[in-house]
């Protein structure tokens, strides 16, 4: 049973975490590096070019890079301070097994008897309960590679189909839309073609603060003229000096992009000879929009009619436009129909696949995109191929050199593979790279399913709160995509732990690589004639054209030659060859053409109510990412943002009789929690937003309900209907933690 | 302002600061270089004359040799950026990251600047980047003026009646929630929302 082995006290004060700050040769001011590595920031999806400063097998301090074009030396707090997690005192260098008898329940062990004790566990559970009863949850901040070897692990060694991966909160809904739309799940424009544009619409996205480098590209394009609209319950930095804020109530989105196109359609802003020609399905989205007269609407999503009407009128009649979003629209119940709102509304401009006009959505993740297109999404296979499609897995299975009948079928969701270990079903887990117990919704299940696996083994350079909860821990490492510094102690690399579990397993099988190098060659194969394909993507075209945009061919789709493809920065060029369309049209559907889709408003799961009459909207602060496994150990940047806080409208707060600093519960029909208030004219009055990457007692996601998309299975981070009160007294862990634990 | 701790010449602790200006009211943030004054104050006021001025214009921090940590820069600086360093005996500020524009580089802080609020580069850069921004270097504190080697940027069509900024008159204006060239919904776009 995986339960905790002590009190998380005497875990934290071995484990942390604990702040790092600068010290020794990183607060020397003579001392030179030896040498400069470039490499990418670790953190969110804008994957920032940097360099570390490395002396002594050490790294010491970052420079800018100004010569990698997408942030030309730019970077947010993260990105100055990721250095300091390198010799990180909690930086684990020895594996790990429960050990209740130790005083802070680990006992450290050699790596190859924690290799042989997994190994043997794995197969006694798959022995008694089948392969099926062992599930592999694989992260989103994994190299490419390494998403690639996880899902040929779960599939090929452990012959399970249950692997999942905690991308599955963040793009997903982003990625069915596309699918649905465009036949292709990819952003269809480099940002470049941001500035210079007319219109510029965020659809909820905190660019400020969570990809803080695509600040500079719509500031930049508003100093050219471009009009921002930024439609969020909160006023973000951006939204802050827009030139037209749409106040959306939690929830509402697909409601208000219907009333947009509707007062669109009745003033016909409409692109007629593009809608004609390159899409299908206009007049079904057509009438449902007349559903969304402009006064329904705006009572519905809270946005003044007027404004509705500019935000229409401004879009109608751009000539060059960018419609980009995030997780602010996609964490719902109802994600993929916001996404397919939006899409809607550039289909109906006609304004894509040119320069200066296009859509996308902004990835939250490092790899989010790339694991997966290879693979570690139960339902795909690399190459974004679908492993439910015959000739897809024959495809994949020649290409790992299995009879196709042993290829597993579709697994289940990051959430759902919880589910199936609460019933039972799954007996094993194998993690990487994945703090559930802080990042997934509704946390005190996850807490209650951990508990019942029989055996559970973790990976991760750092001991996180899930991982608390494991019985051996594997000594993982940072890939630092060009390595910065060999691993401390008896750290391995996270392929070698993968391919020396499957051969202690008596399975090597295919995972006999030597190096990352070899894993990209045959994704590259894997990946060839596959919509993701990257079989024309070199590591030496990658350092040369300092990134490559997929799908990037070792052999032209057109006439099966060999070519040097330089890879795809804008999709859906008119006149533009794809191997699904085949000369059709740019889409990517056999006809070429684009989708309509009728995108519909339900009402969010768990919605306000009499009783919970606020809603709860989560998300991040600039200074920390995902679950915090690597930013609360970062000293600076804990000092920058120290703990979560209730952000509340003045005059919400005057009526509860909250004052700024204030304890204050914050209680849905999951839990509650006690946090300070922060009182600001910011956001919604019948709102409150809480960020998350805190554990336990700070956790927003033990408030946060588990429904999630039909389609995509995304959570509804970003709504739920809850109340808050003034506490009586301050929380126990106030005198017990420090703020990043 | 972290990028700033992360200098060659003061690890550790930011020349920089970084402040709300009202965060009650909106997110606002406003980063506070050293201004590189023609005519420093900080430098008019320093008894022991330990603030030089370079001959390209930058005004460098405190010698160490003469600096008595007597704080007299702190509280003269119309502007706020000198700090004394108790532990060290010493008042420590920004100098444009000497040891880098002085080998061609840019300041760390305009380096990293994710949207560019900092910008270091020719006028003929900024005047591309910025078509409808000109750049002020006059600052009226009361009746003292003050000319920098940093500009600030302001919307072209209030320079020319206006080409300084007046400090003062600033202080007592409300943090704004949105910018000048706004076409606001209305002043609170959260008054119709009920609680």
């Amino acid at each position: 049973m995986a339960t905790i082995p002590v009190d998380p006290l005497k875990i934290i004060e071995q484990f942390g975490p604990h702040r790092s700050a600068p010290s020794g040769l990183r607060l020397s001011t003579s001392t030179e590096p030896e040498r400069l590595v470039k490499t990418h920031c670790c953190f969110c999806g804008q994957q920032c070019g940097l360099q570390l400063k490395v002396r002594d097998n050490q790294v010491i301090g970052f420079e800018p890079w100004e010569d990698f074009p997408f942030n030309r030396g730019m970077l947010c707090p993260k990105g100055v301070k990721r250095y300091l997690q390198g010799a990180h005192p909690d930086r684990l260098t020895m594996a790990l097994r429960r050990d209740q008898t130790s005083p802070h329940g680990f006992s450290s062990m050699p790596y190859d008897d924690a290799i042989a004790r997994v190994s043997s566990e794995i197969a006694r559970i798959q022995q008694t309960y089948g392969h099926s009863a062992m599930g592999v949850l694989s992260g989103a901040s994994l190299t490419t590679e390494k998403t690639y070897l996880m899902g040929k692990f779960a599939r090929v060694c452990l012959r399970t189909p249950y692997i999942d991966y905690n991308g599955r909160l963040c793009m997903v809904s982003a990625g069915a839309a596309n699918k649905k739309a465009f036949g292709i799940d990819r952003t269809t424009n480099p940002w470049s073609d941001m500035v210079g544009t007319d219109v510029i619409w965020i659809a909820g996205s905190n660019v400020a603060e969570c990809s803080p480098i695509t600040t500079n590209y719509v500031w930049q394009a508003r100093e050219l003229g471009a009009r921002i609209i930024v439609q969020d319950p909160r006023i973000t930095p951006v939204a802050r000096t827009c030139d037209l804020y749409l106040p959306v109530k939690p929830g509402r989105d697909a409601a208000l992009f219907a009333g947009v196109l509707q007062v669109m359609i009745e003033h016909d802003w409409l692109d007629h000879d593009f809608i004609d020609t390159w899409t299908v399905g206009f007049e079904d989205v057509a009438a449902y929009c007349r559903q969304w007269p402009v006064a329904r609407t705006a009572e519905v999503t809270g946005v003044p009619e007027r404004s509705i009407r500019q935000a229409a009128e401004w879009w109608g009649t751009a000539k060059t436009s960018f419609l980009f979003h995030a997780r602010g629209i996609e964490h719902h119940s109802n994600g993929v129909q916001n996404a397919l709102g939006t899409i809607n509304l550039v289909l109906a401009t006609g304004r894509i696949g040119k320069p200066k006009s296009g859509y996308g959505t902004i990835t939250g993740q490092a790899n989010g995109q790339g694991g997966r297109e290879h693979g570690q999404k139960c339902d795909q296979l690399p190459g974004w191929r679908d492993i439910s499609n015959p000739d897809h897995r024959r495809h994949i299975a020649a290409i790992w050199d299995i009879d196709e009948k042993d290829l597993p079928g579709p697994g289940v969701d990051a959430y759902e593979l919880f589910r199936k270990i609460d019933a039972g079903e799954i007996k094993g887990l194998l993690s990487i790279c994945f703090n559930p117990k802080v990042s997934l919704p509704d946390n005190t299940f996850i807490t209650r399913a951990l508990e019942k696996l029989e055996f559970y083994t973790a990976i991760d350079f750092f001991l996180n709160d899930t991982a608390r909860h494991a019985d051996i821990v594997l000594q993982g490492r940072v890939i630092k995509i060009n390595k910065a510094v060999d691993p401390p102690g008896e750290a391995r690399q996270d392929w070698r732990i993968i391919q020396d579990i499957a051969r202690t397993l008596g399975r090597p099988h295919g995972f006999t690589f030597t190096s990352p190098r070899e894993v990209f060659e045959e994704l590259r194969r894997a990946s060839k004639g596959g919509v993701a394909d990257y079989s024309g993507i070199t590591y030496e075209k990658i350092e040369q054209q300092m990134g490559v945009f997929w799908p990037c061919y070792s052999d032209d789709p057109q006439t099966g030659q060999p070519v040097d493809h330089a890879g795809t920065p804008r999709l859906f060029e008119r006149g533009s060859y794809n191997p699904v369309a085949r000369g059709s049209g740019p889409f990517y559907f056999a006809d070429g053409k684009a989708r309509f889709n009728v995108a519909d408003h339900r009402p969010a799961v768990d919605d306000v109510s009499e009783e919970y009459p606020l809603f709860l909207t989560t998300g991040r602060v600039v200074s920390q990412f995902l679950s915090g496994t690597q930013t609360r150990r970062i000293g600076p940047l804990v000092q920058q943002y120290p703990e979560p806080r209730i952000e509340m409208h003045p005059r919400l707060a005057e009526k509860l009789g909250i004052g700024d600093g204030d304890w204050a519960t914050a209680e849905t029909r999951r839990g509650a929690i006690t946090l300070r208030a922060m009182v600001v004219t910011t956001i919604r009055p019948d709102t409150i937003f809480i960020p998350y990457h805190w554990p336990g007692d700070k956790s927003a996601n033990r408030l946060t309900v588990a429904a999630q998309d039909p389609i995509s299975k995304i959570p509804q981070y970003k709504v739920c209907g809850c109340r808050v009160g003034k506490a009586d007294r301050a929380p126990g862990y106030a005198a017990m933690l420090e703020p990043q634990q | 302002m972290q990028a700033c701790t992360e200098c060659d010449t003061h690890r550790g602790d930011s020349m920089i600061h970084l402040e709300f200006i009202d965060r009650a009211r909106s997110t606002q943030t406003v980063p506070v270089v050293c201004m590189h004054c023609e005519q420093p104050t900080c430098a008019e006021v320093c008894p022991a004359d330990a603030i030089k001025r370079s001959g390209d214009g930058i005004v460098q921090s405190a010698r160490k040799p003469r600096c008595i940590a007597c704080g007299n820069c702190v509280v003269a600086c119309p502007f706020g950026v000198p700090e004394v360093y108790e532990d060290r005996q010493i008042m420590m500020k920004c100098d444009m990251c000497y040891d880098r524009t002085s080998v061609g580089k840019k300041p760390m802080c305009a380096t990293v600047c994710p949207s560019q609020a900092l910008f270091f580069g020719t006028r003929d850069q900024i005047a591309q980047l910025r078509p409808r921004s000109a750049p002020v270097n006059q600052f009226q504190f009361g009746r003292q003026t003050i000319s920098t080697r940093v500009f600030m940027m302001m919307p072209a069509d209030t320079v020319t009646s206006r080409p300084y900024v007046d400090v003062t008159a600033a202080m007592a204006e409300q943090p704004r929630q949105r910018a000048i060239r706004l076409e606001p919904v209305s002043a609170d776009p959260f008054a119709e929302v009920e609680v």
